[in-house]
């Protein structure tokens, strides 16, 4: 019973140690990342608002999928933006590229994601994302057509 | 062990490297525009109160992590070997895992260094994007059609970027070998 004690003792020791050399190691990272995403969500809508959209069909979600990439913030936030963007006239395929880049693809974060998931790991993902979120929209607004 | 605190100790040192590379860009946004920087200033002051209970949150999730889940049994549920389950519990747990992403990158790290896919993390995160409690306001916007239609083609994906993300960075299996 006492030796058992004395291992959970030494565990929770060493669990709370591993913890703070993360913690550590974490608190640079995350700081900076919240920073990236405070001038991120400065400039964005100032981008977004210059009227980018109207040009050929591909250029539109290609440029969705760009701008969601590199947009942070809510998820909501893309929603609310999504539904504006389509009642000033932006097409469906671009604002859904916009809303599924938004959630899977993570520019700002890239930095952090890299550090503590690797590089390579981190640029091929978010890179596949992009490409992904163009076939998503794709996918979507075609089957939504297919069903009426 | 030496191979951990020697990448851990490289992690440690850049992660100070990219905190200073962000201060010298915010260097370089005062100087061109002093008025944006400091409202960029004024959103984080703003956000880093929002984010310290998610953080708090994390750091517990991380110890109890440390304390329960060993090498063995992460690579039983989320390794080489986990199988369909692996692939079922990664998607399952992306849609239900809440907070900021980066957040989930330390919790993900420390799995992957204790044997789990990068596939399944790739999952994961991609099937972050499926957002429950978002869902109505989806539905208020797109529509209900939309919204199932979307939601479903992202399950889908998010299975394809785990098979080539497993494919790329080696070891991969596919969903129930």
């Amino acid at each position: 019973m006492i030796a058992k004690g004395c291992r959970l003792n030494k565990r929770v020791k060493q669990s709370a140690k591993l913890t703070l050399q993360t913690i550590v190691n974490l608190l640079p990272i995350i700081i900076g990342m919240l920073l990236l995403t405070s001038l991120a969500v400065t400039i964005l809508p100032r981008a977004i608002s210059a009227g980018l959209f109207g040009g050929h069909a591909f250029f539109d979600v290609l440029l969705g999928a760009l701008i969601g990439s590199v947009a942070v913030g809510q998820p909501l936030a893309s929603y609310i933006l999504g539904g504006e963007l389509l009642d000033g006239g932006v097409s469906l395929l671009a604002v859904t590229a916009l809303i599924v880049s938004w959630v899977t693809v993570g520019v700002v974060q890239l930095p952090a994601e890299a550090l503590l998931l690797g590089r390579r790991f981190a640029i091929v993902r978010n890179l596949t994302c992009v490409v992904f979120a163009i076939g998503v929209s794709y996918f979507t607004v075609y089957t939504l057509r297919l069903i009426g | 062990m030496r191979h951990i605190r020697g990448r851990k100790e490289k992690s440690g040192k850049s992660g100070w490297l990219f905190l200073a590379s962000v201060l010298l860009l915010y260097g370089l946004a005062a100087l061109i525009d002093s008025d944006l920087t400091l409202n960029a200033a004024g959103y984080f002051l703003q956000i880093v109160g929002s984010v310290v209970p998610v953080l708090v949150l994390v750091f517990i999730l991380i110890f109890l992590f440390n304390l329960f889940f060993d090498a063995a049994r992460i690579e039983r549920h989320l390794g080489r070997k986990s199988g369909l389950k692996g692939w079922l519990f990664a998607v399952a747990a992306g849609v239900l895992s809440t907070g900021p992403v980066y957040a989930w990158y330390a919790v993900l790290a420390e799995f992957k260094r204790r044997g789990m896919r990068p596939s399944l993390v790739a999952v994961f995160l991609y099937s972050r994007a499926v957002k429950i409690p978002l869902l109505p306001l989806m539905v208020h916007y797109f529509g209900v059609d939309y919204t199932l239609v979307l939601s479903l083609y992202l399950i889908g994906f998010s299975i394809i970027s785990g098979l080539l993300m497993g494919l790329i960075e080696g070891g991969a299996s596919r969903p129930g070998s």
